[in-house]
């Protein structure tokens, strides 16, 4: 007797669960000719504001890790990636059309990418900072913190490079991140969700929401809980109009990027504000 | 300010005013475009002195044609002149600039107090001597860009837009174009309305110095002046220090143009006192964290949040010490508190100030004699308040210190980060360990622990959240001026 497959369901990742969308709404996701595989959660305004609650909620203690500790967090994620790359690479396979060779090679771009980020972690503070030599007697340190919650539009290719190259440098530094997935290929998000719920990163570290891109980002746009925008993928939409309404609470935008954003220590600073704490020396 | 008691009067001090004979003011002062001061067509306004508002000279006002001219001059000399030139030449014009301010420190220091209301002790030992610093510091970078770590091709990004406060005047001016000459670009700055009368001496300055024409442009005028020009198609960079409220419309104006944009704007510091803290010195701190400059700093410790245990015995000695303070000329030496800088602050103070009794705390202000004339506010302390009152949360920009307690490190930081903006702190505490776990915790871009207002060009400088974005000073201030550079966070590129 053959075994009759069990099909996942493919919900948002908020806070460290799975949910459905409250609106109740699901989407089709299609393979690259037009075939069902999944019906996946098509987020709303309220599943937006639940996941910047939840993001600002982890973000005290995730900003208060050390670097090391979180370097091992996302190290951890590449491991657990690795043990599970079959899943990715069929999914893959099946939502972007990918030969399995090609989906075979962003799978590994993208443990990789993780590995490289890992690294930075106790590393762009010595890199982003320095002690400043001011003319007085005073210590004078600056060094980079993070941001605070940060909400990303993922590119709307590469389901999981492109996802994994704009999460990474957001929450090694210690900032929550909000992402919404790549509209046509979702599953891989979802799916990473579910590695990164058993990889030590702390509930509500990060947040997925899948559905239309250009009906949630307005409301994180202009979510006055949320300090930095990325609108990696929103070439696409009207992002003009998103970093105008960023404005009204002063986030840091960081503008589309047309295709794959490389991996650079400037998508981490970004993300960062320094900071310069003067103390006084006894005059001895 | 006179004693409170009549029979101290033997101990007041002589008057000692700085001689304004050193200035040599022109009537009128047109526009600085292109190398020459030429006629603005923009309708023309008169510079007053806050502290008995006599007229000190007209001052042109830049329109759009004006504006226009401005920056093809500022273009061309990026074109034709200034990106050719090598870097170690590019600091030497700075080193020339920041000689030259020195040289005539006296005269800058006398016109900035007669036009902004600052002291001159302030003016003379704070603000000049910070301008000719910054130019030195950053003169050295100009020609060691690709050391700053800001990336191996570090490039100027064309013609910088800057649009600068009344408060610090000529300081500003240096923040703002000293790190954007080092980078190779070329500007064009609107300084405030109320205080254009340093930046027009600084133009003198740099055809002493024998800048190339055009590499500054100095346009002045109102509000529209400011705008026309961070809104103008040709410009690459926007700078602009001031108000959320501005630097919010700015945001959305420059949005989609491809602009890099820092911001440094509002804030409403706390200033955090132990019971462990040094009284003595934290008093001093308190003093100098909000009534330095008549409380007209963007990063003034405009809350105290003090100890509940020790709040009796600080804010009663608060009050002895403000009683000491003297208000007056700020030409005159030994004058601590100078003039509201216009009526428009004095009335937003005091509107403020009046919704902070009608909400139920309690006010007391030093008793000083106001003068006259002019614009004036006596130092104000306002005890009981809670985090809900306006005086506690918006930024009044006024000698207006609100008193709030607390018991605990984390209600200390709760209560500080209880806010929109994050641009500057305060912590006083002897104990060290105490101090780096608390300025690991607030949310804000300047520290001080156990000081307070302390500057240096060497220190970057700028704020979290809604007091802006990018950093001035340091190696990260020249960050807002090269491209490919992302090392400060948010400077929208």
């Amino acid at each position: 007797m053959t075994h009759l497959a069990i099909p996942k369901t493919y919900k948002l990742y908020i806070g460290g669960a799975f949910p459905r969308s409250e609106s109740g709404r699901t989407y089709e996701v299609t393979t690259s000719k037009g075939a069902f595989i999944a019906n996946a959660a098509k987020a709303s305004r309220k599943d937006a504001r639940d996941a910047v609650v939840a993001a600002r909620a982890a973000f005290s203690g995730w900003s208060g890790t050390t670097g090391y500790n979180r370097g091992q967090v996302l190290y951890r994620i590449a491991e657990l990636l690795e043990g599970r790359r079959a899943q990715f690479v069929d999914e893959l396979r099946s939502t972007d059309g990918l030969t399995e060779a090609a989906a075979t090679k962003q799978v590994d771009s993208a443990i990789d990418a993780w590995v490289w980020y890992a690294g930075w972690a106790d590393k762009y503070l010595q890199v982003a900072g320095n002690g400043n030599p001011v003319s007085g007697p005073y210590f004078n340190i600056s060094t980079p913190e993070p941001t605070g919650v940060v909400a990303v539009i993922a590119p709307a290719t590469h389901g999981l490079l492109g996802l994994v190259s704009v999460i990474a440098p957001v929450i090694l530094s210690g900032n929550t991140v909000v992402v919404v997935a790549s509209e046509s290929s979702p599953l891989s998000a979802i799916s990473l969700s579910e590695v990164l719920a058993t990889s030590d990163v702390p509930a509500g570290v990060v947040n997925v929401l899948t559905g239309s891109a250009a009906e949630i980002a307005p409301w994180l746009a202009s979510h006055a809980d949320v300090n930095a925008l990325d609108l990696a993928g929103a070439e696409a939409l009207e992002w003009v109009d998103l970093q105008i309404a960023a404005a009204d609470t002063l986030k840091r935008v960081l503008p589309p990027e047309s295709g794959l954003p490389a991996l650079t220590v400037d998508r981490v600073t970004f993300f960062t504000e320094t900071k310069t704490v003067w103390h006084t020396k006894a005059l001895i | 300010m006179t004693m409170e008691a009549s029979n101290t009067r033997w101990l007041d001090y002589a008057p000692a005013p700085e001689s304004t004979s050193i200035l040599h003011l022109k009537k009128s002062y047109g526009l600085f475009i292109d190398g020459d001061f030429v006629a603005g067509s923009g309708r023309s306004f008169t510079t007053i002195s806050p502290a008995d508002e006599h007229s000190i000279a007209e001052i042109a006002s830049a329109d759009a044609g004006d504006v226009d001219r401005a920056v093809a001059a500022a273009r061309k000399a990026y074109n034709s002149t200034w990106s050719k030139l090598g870097g170690a030449d590019r600091g030497k014009y700075l080193y020339r600039i920041a000689r030259l301010v020195q040289e005539r420190a006296r005269e800058l220091a006398v016109a900035e107090s007669l036009d902004n209301g600052k002291p001159i002790k302030e003016s003379r030992d704070v603000d000049v001597p910070l301008v000719a610093a910054w130019f030195f510091y950053y003169a050295g970078w100009a020609d060691k860009l690709e050391h700053a770590g800001l990336g191996p091709n570090p490039r100027a990004l064309g013609v910088a837009a800057q649009v600068i406060p009344w408060n610090f005047p000529l300081l500003m001016l240096a923040w703002k174009i000293a790190p954007a000459l080092a980078a190779g670009n070329t500007v064009v700055i609107k300084p405030a309305e109320t205080t254009p009368l340093s930046a027009l001496i600084f133009a003198e300055i740099l055809q002493q110095a024998d800048l190339p024409n055009g590499v500054v442009n100095i346009i002045t005028g109102a509000g529209e002046t400011g705008s026309l020009l961070v809104n103008h198609p040709d410009v690459n960079k926007v700078a602009f220090t001031g108000s959320t409220a501005v630097g919010r419309a700015i945001a959305k104006s420059t949005a989609g143009t491809g602009k890099k944009l820092t911001l440094e704007l509002g804030g409403k510091a706390a200033n955090i006192v132990f019971d462990d803290a040094p009284i003595d010195q934290a008093i001093e701190g308190i003093v100098n964290g909000i009534f330095f400059n008549q409380g007209h700093v963007c990063c003034a410790g405009s809350r105290l949040l003090v100890q509940e245990n020790i709040e009796t015995e600080v804010v009663d000695r608060l009050k002895e010490r403000l009683v000491t303070l003297r208000m007056g000329d700020p030409l005159d030496k030994n004058t601590d508190i100078g003039a509201i800088n216009s009526r428009a602050q004095l009335d937003r103070i005091r509107a403020l100030s009046d919704i902070g009794e009608e909400e139920g705390a309690t006010r007391w202000s030093a008793p000083c004699e106001i003068p006259a004339k002019g614009f004036w506010f006596a130092p104000t302390i306002f005890t009981g308040v809670e985090t809900s009152h306006r005086i506690a949360r918006e930024e009044i920009f006024g000698p207006v210190l609100s008193v709030l307690t607390f018991r605990t490190p984390a209600e200390a930081i709760a209560k500080a980060n209880n806010t929109p903006y994050g641009l500057s702190a305060g912590i006083w505490s002897d104990k060290g360990s105490k101090v780096l776990a608390v300025a690991d915790k607030l949310r804000a871009g300047v520290i001080w622990a156990n000081t307070f207002n302390k500057f240096d060009p060497s220190s970057p400088f700028g704020g979290y959240k809604e007091s802006g974005y990018g950093r001035e000073g340091g190696r990260h201030g020249l960050a807002a001026y090269l491209t490919n550079a992302v090392l400060q966070s948010g400077a929208n590129k």
